[in-house]
């Protein structure tokens, strides 16, 4: 393929592999826990590392890093002290590191590389080498973190109070939880851009969650979405000359609105059909009960009735009891189950 | 003066409430192991403050409370308690088996870095089976009616094989079928020793468990006796004639009509 024969396609790629597959990984317990801006948030305050460090010409992404990890410890400082004045603490504290950033970048010498759009919308095509070697290390702390605590984030995530009450270090694993979307944060910077960033933890994990059963499958599932999105994005930022992070992330976007469409769709076919065998049997002239001369079959935490061969479960509707149909006949052991108790 | 070491739960003097403002005020009680007591009140009267308290969610302002022999927040293993919050259903924005929600019950027990083991996977699977829902262990648990999905929080305490487990409203909003099986539950959690508090404006079925009743008007005990004779919340009425008493099942969601001129807190 010719977009591998040059070395800063490679190096954008693996770029885009590696966040494509840790963003989510972090972004599906911010989804659980309500929070899914944090990530915008600690991209802003990112930026006032990124200048700190272009003016003291040391690494901006190690300055960034510094800055998004304070900034992620603060935040959740503030929100478990008060009640009140965290939400406009936060907002504070968000726009005052994209301001300092802007500020402090315009006071860098002429000469520095400032490319401030760089920053804010991802320039994937510029990652070195040394850039790809702490992106990596990175990658493999915060999933090695999500791998050791991930049940227990899930438990924070998931019930805060209930977390609480039962002893976990509960002010702990938010700022571990912080501290992961700060680091995510600072990976993904190259490759989507700070303002972008969000949009790749929470859109995966936001696909996946209208698709899977459990926990950990929305999370593999989000994970694999991200993987996906952001290589092909950055594929095709390449033949269409488009930026990469804008591209990554309308992909993501589209994929979103596609399945959920798909869903929709599948739900309002399921509900018509069930309405469909509710005019059939709106008029049910009889109305089941225990003694009513069906058989009656326990199927799962309610009772139908064998009504001709096909199973009748009584249904409350605000204008009283219709019967849903539930298969056809039960098993022949749960009958048999049946009419001995009979 | 009360055996520390009988008690699982004891209150002295003890006022809890937030911002510095006492909603249960100078409550004294004493609960030994293996009681079934039922904390009763009116909307509004300070009994799901008094289990936050004890579950360290609401401060302690003054006066000590102690679970399992230790002040609140210094219980080394917090595993040793189960609780129920007061919440009608499970489901965060991701989806979530049975089994997940219920697993998260063990992790106190485990500390911070170790894995859910062969062991408590068997409790996880006897706590979901204990309620009822062992053929729905691996479906999300937002398909469940909400009857269920409480019975899902129940299944979570219980994972942890708690000494002392608290409830708060655990039969409020659920369907009669979901009440007479958790009534099941407890009545065989209680039978193996478990300590039973329970928050409630209704005992509903669960009166065939509770032995003992607390009722909490205004912040301060006003009962504290036999189930059966618990007064109705109504201000200063501690014992209420044979007629009047509370039958199992009483509701007790009717507002307070008594009204005192020198009440202390809330």
């Amino acid at each position: 393929m010719e977009i591998l024969e040059y070395g800063f396609m490679q190096r954008a790629l693996l770029a885009s592999l590696m966040v494509g597959l840790v963003a989510p990984a972090v972004g599906i317990f911010l989804v659980q826990r309500r929070l899914s801006l944090l990530g915008d948030g600690l991209g802003h305050v990112a930026l006032t590392g990124v200048a700190i460090g272009v003016l003291t010409s040391t690494a901006p992404v190690g300055a960034a890093l510094v800055a998004a990890v304070l900034g992620a410890v603060l935040i959740e400082l503030v929100r478990a002290r008060g009640r009140t004045s965290g939400d406009v603490a936060l907002a504070v504290l968000f726009y005052g590191g994209i301001a300092g950033g802007v500020v402090l970048l315009s006071l860098a010498p002429r000469g520095q590389a400032t490319n401030l759009e760089a920053y804010l919308f991802g320039a994937i095509t510029t990652t070195s080498s040394g850039d790809l070697a702490v992106f990596a290390v990175i990658a493999l702390c915060v999933l090695l973190v999500v791998g050791l605590l991930g049940q227990r984030l899930y438990a924070v995530s998931d019930d805060e109070e209930y977390a609480r009450a039962v002893g976990l270090p509960v002010l702990a694993l938010n700022i571990v939880l912080a501290a992961l979307v700060a680091c995510t944060v600072v990976l993904s910077m190259r490759v989507v851009g700070l303002l972008l960033i969000s949009a790749l933890m929470i859109v995966p994990s936001a696909v996946a969650q209208l698709l899977a059963r459990s926990f950990r499958q929305a999370l593999y599932l989000a994970c694999s979405i991200g993987l996906v999105v952001s290589v092909s994005g950055t594929t095709a930022s390449y033949y269409t000359g488009t930026p990469s992070g804008g591209t990554i992330v309308l992909l993501a976007i589209a994929l979103f609105l596609l399945v959920a469409a798909a869903v929709a769709l599948r739900e309002a076919t399921a509900r018509r059909r069930h309405r469909r065998r509710g005019e059939v049997h709106a008029a049910h002239p009889h109305e089941h009960g225990p003694g009513c001369g069906h058989q009656a079959v326990p199927h799962g935490d309610h009772v139908d009735y064998d009504h001709d061969g096909h199973l009748h479960a009584p249904h409350l509707t605000g204008t009283g009891v219709h019967y849903d149909e539930h298969g056809t006949d039960a098993a022949p052991a749960d009958r048999a189950a049946t009419e001995g108790a009979r | 003066m009360t055996d520390r070491r009988t008690a699982a739960v004891r209150l002295q003097d003890a006022s809890i409430g937030y911002d510095d403002v006492p909603i249960v005020s100078r409550v004294d009680l004493t609960v030994r192991h293996g009681e079934a007591v039922a904390v009763l009140g009116s909307n509004g009267s300070g009994k799901t403050t008094l289990a936050r308290g004890l579950l360290g969610l609401a401060p302690v302002l003054g006066g000590e409370v102690e679970m399992l022999g230790a002040p609140v927040g210094r219980l080394r293993d917090r595993g040793r308690v189960g609780y129920v919050p007061q919440r009608h259903t499970v489901s965060g924005a991701v989806p979530a088996t049975v089994r997940e929600v219920v697993s998260v019950g063990r992790l106190a027990r485990l500390g911070l870095l170790r894995r859910l083991r062969a062991a408590d996977r068997v409790a996880v699977g006897e706590a979901v089976a204990a309620v009822g829902l062992a053929d729905r262990m691996e479906e999300p648990v937002a398909s469940l009616s909400g009857g269920q999905q409480r019975r899902v929080l129940v299944a979570r305490a219980l994972a942890a094989q708690p000494e002392l487990l608290i409830m708060d409203e655990p039969t409020a909003g659920v369907d009669a079928a979901s009440q007479d099986a958790l009534a099941e539950v407890l009545a065989r959690v209680s039978a193996a020793g478990t300590t039973l508090l329970v928050v409630t404006h209704e005992t509903g079925p669960l009166a065939s468990v509770l032995t003992r009743a607390v009722v909490v008007d205004q912040g301060r005990i006003s009962y504290d006796g036999p189930l059966a004779g618990a007064a109705t919340g109504h201000g200063d009425h501690h014992c209420l004639p044979a007629d009047e008493m509370v039958r199992p099942g009483y509701r007790l969601d009717q507002p307070t009509v008594a009204v005192r001129s020198t009440s202390g807190g809330r």
